[in-house]
């Protein structure tokens, strides 16, 4: 179960509407890429439906790097979910 | 290639002291460029920014920006500092230098940092607005994407 345990971080409007800014999650083995780990995670609630309503925008990070929705997941320690970033 | 000094922190920050920093005892620089971003207030709509970070990858996606400038061009000393929490219209948020021993490499060094920064490190800005409304997070601008792609 090398996918489980991950920590995943939200921030901005994205941990706005999950309602936490982090969590320890047990992905299923069916979950392979970013991808489908958003439309799992889309599924959870009503909160994570409402947060990840437009997958595209959302910005995923493994491990702290940045990375595309069509990158495996492998086994990250970390997951972070953002919105595009506003900084500067 | 110089290590470029990058910090996240809450606190303000001194821009000439900053400088002095990366010129003091040095006969070599002839240039430095200094770029700071401060709050606006939008017409006195907004009190404040809350700025959030990621702590971590905040600080590693600036130290990449910033290394890549001092790899690409002949940059002697820089340094990037970052704020994150409340800050009012008028202080500061953001802090690039670049020193070098012409002024293209420390223009060009100080404006690809920020131009990454700005869509690369993971800040989100929030508005505290004056009529008391809840705020909202800021919007990401196409602008800031295409400035990143002229240095492609």
């Amino acid at each position: 179960m090398t996918k489980n345990g991950a920590k995943v971080h939200y921030f901005s409007w994205i941990r706005e509407r999950v309602g936490m800014g982090e969590e320890t999650v047990n992905l299923p083995d069916s979950v392979e890429t970013v991808s489908q780990m958003l439309q799992w995670m889309q599924g959870r609630n009503d909160q994570f439906a409402a947060a990840l309503e437009f997958p595209d925008i959302i910005r995923v990070a493994l491990d702290q790097q940045h990375v595309e929705h069509d990158q495996r997941l492998d086994s990250p320690r970390e997951i972070a979910l953002f919105p595009p970033m506003t900084g500067g | 290639m110089i290590a470029p000094k990058v910090i996240v922190q809450s606190d303000d920050f001194d821009q000439s002291a900053e400088t002095r920093k990366l010129t003091r005892g040095r006969t070599d620089i002839g240039a430095v460029a200094t770029f700071t971003g401060l709050c606006r207030s939008e017409d006195h709509s907004l009190t404040a920014l809350e700025l959030e970070h990621y702590p971590g990858m905040a600080e590693a996606e600036i130290e990449r920006s910033a290394s890549e400038a001092c790899q690409r061009w002949p940059i002697d000393g820089m340094t990037v500092i970052h704020r994150y929490g409340v800050i009012r219209p008028g202080e500061q948020i953001v802090l690039v230098i670049a020193t070098s021993r012409h002024r293209d490499a420390a223009f060009d060094g100080a404006r690809y940092v920020m131009d990454f920064l700005k869509t690369n490190a993971p800040f989100w800005k929030k508005e505290h607005r004056a009529d008391g409304t809840p705020g909202d997070w800021v919007d990401a601008k196409e602008s800031d994407e295409a400035a990143k792609k002229r240095w492609d």
